[in-house]
């Protein structure tokens, strides 16, 4: 992509340095298209799946299958008269829901979402993930506090106070990931899960190298705090509408409160995302190979066709792994109650924190022996 | 290739940031503007809402935020250490397992001082 946006520059005889500044607009419209297309299906997904579940129908008039259900909320929201109480913080009030937002988009550039769809591809790419993702709690904090709501503000604290919580063990499960991959580059963490157990027709399926198998425990933790990280039922204490008001946006209405609705359920994708590139194998495929690689390799005998097959299959495996864990973190939202408070954080300063220690000594130990064995 | 790459990363940092404002703006244009005195007041159920919310907050939050400052810095340490694990062998896992147990001391101890107890 990048080689053919210089050489479009050169031939129409615009200098290349002109070439280089404006290249990064070019990933940021891919990554801001995605989000919105994510978010608007995500919405609708999870309305369905919940009604569903509670034996309902779901959004059903506008379009077919209510599918423009939420791109008639955006409209609607857009529209609305933005309210601001006289005792707010202005300013701040302002710049709390971008600074919710825009990291997460960050975020999306950072994610390998097929072998080239890299928008910013890092050494530190996994270090810098959770960087971006806590900024988001600054913004929370921002929005209860410059609210000047007795809600907003408590909302606001509980929220940073959970964050912080279930930061540490998310960060020391996905410690073990590096420890296995060796490495904190995105996509090097996925190419680590090629290759299978052995050689032999079953047991090089991919699916066995997955980093699941030996940091299970781990995944169970990262899956939990990951759920709180994004404050999703029933971690949701920072918005409970029943004693909160919503917490932390119960002043914001119109296009800020949009962002913040649109920023957490972009957190939740690319949560999703994330537990699939680092747990279940990102892109890969299950199987040994590609399915389409297989199939067509007899047929069409153009390399170059074949590679394109293969990116689109590699976009379409992350895809379904991914709403398959949406689909269980919606299912988990239809099934549970909302924790209590002090149940909260003792869940994760007195449960998860050791058995995050424990998977990676666990992990530690498994990959000591591992490469004592392969040499 | 430790460096290549940022340039982009600070474009995108840019770029999210006018995003969200272009939103915002957008939204400044086309919505309707009608103040009222009602509406300026801070929502609390429907009362007149008493007293300034920014009052004295409770202990208990910075007391996690200390416990988390400890344990975040152990978690940075411990990157390098994972990223490297590989190529140290057996030196780095009993070093690590020693470290580690120091900080399960430091738990156990806020524990037992019920720091972690929500009151």
């Amino acid at each position: 992509m990048h080689d053919i946006y210089i050489e479009i520059f050169n031939k129409l005889g615009i200098p290349t340095v002109l070439a280089e500044i404006t290249w990064p607009v070019i990933p940021f419209i891919f990554v801001a298209i995605l989000l919105i297309l994510v978010v608007i299906f995500l919405v609708l997904m999870e309305r369905k799946v919940l009604a569903w579940l509670t034996v309902r129908k779901g959004p059903n008039r506008v379009g077919p299958f209510g599918f423009f259900q939420t791109i008639a909320d955006a409209i609607k929201l857009l529209c609305k008269e933005d309210i601001m109480s006289k005792d707010t913080n202005k300013i701040l009030f302002t710049l709390a829901p971008m600074i919710v937002f825009a990291p997460i988009m960050i975020i999306y550039g950072l994610m390998p979402f097929t072998e080239k769809f890299v928008a910013i591809n890092l050494a530190a790419g996994l270090f810098l993930v959770f960087a971006l993702s806590s900024i988001t709690t600054v913004g929370i904090v921002l929005a209860g506090w410059a609210s000047n709501n007795k809600y907003s503000l408590l909302g606001g604290m509980r929220s940073a106070a959970q964050a912080i919580s279930y930061e540490i063990p998310l960060v020391i499960a996905v410690l073990s990931i590096a420890v296995l991959a060796g490495t904190l580059n995105l996509s090097d963490i996925v190419i680590a899960q090629a290759g299978g157990f052995s050689d032999g027709a079953f047991f090089s399926w991919n699916v066995f190298s997955w980093n699941i198998i030996p940091a299970f425990i781990g995944f169970v933790v990262f899956f939990i705090c990951s759920i709180a990280e994004v404050n999703r039922i029933p971690f949701d204490l920072p918005e409970a509408e029943s004693e909160l008001v919503s917490g932390y946006n119960t002043e914001y209405s119109g296009m800020k409160f949009a962002l913040f609705f649109l920023a957490e359920y972009a957190a939740m994708f690319i949560m999703s995302v994330l537990i699939v590139t680092l747990f279940l194998g990102g892109y890969l495929s299950p199987f040994s190979d590609y399915l389409s690689v297989t199939l067509f390799q007899n047929i069409i005998h153009n390399q170059n066709i074949l590679y394109i097959f293969m990116h689109i299959e590699q976009g379409f495996w992350l895809i379904a792994k991914t709403y398959f864990v949406i689909f269980i973190i919606i299912w988990i939202r239809a099934t549970l109650p909302r924790l209590r408070a002090d149940q909260l954080m003792s869940f994760a300063w007195k449960f998860l924190l050791p058995l995050s220690l424990v998977n990676l000594t666990i992990v530690a130990v498994f990959k000591y022996f591992s490469t004592l064995m392969n040499g | 290739m430790y460096i290549s790459g940022y340039g982009i990363l600070i474009a995108f940092i840019l770029f999210s940031f006018a995003f969200a404002a272009a939103a915002l703006i957008m939204s400044f244009l086309v919505q309707p503007k009608a103040p009222g005195i009602n509406k300026e007041k801070t929502y609390e159920c429907g009362m007149k809402p008493f007293g300034d919310s920014r009052i004295q907050f409770d202990l208990k939050y910075y007391l996690y935020a200390l416990l988390f400052l400890i344990f975040d810095i152990e978690a940075v340490f411990l990157f390098p250490w994972a990223v490297s694990y590989n190529k140290l062998g057996l030196f780095a896992l009993v070093e690590a397992l020693i470290f580690i147990g120091i900080l399960v001391v430091g738990l156990v101890y806020a524990w037992k001082k019920d720091a972690l107890k929500w009151q």
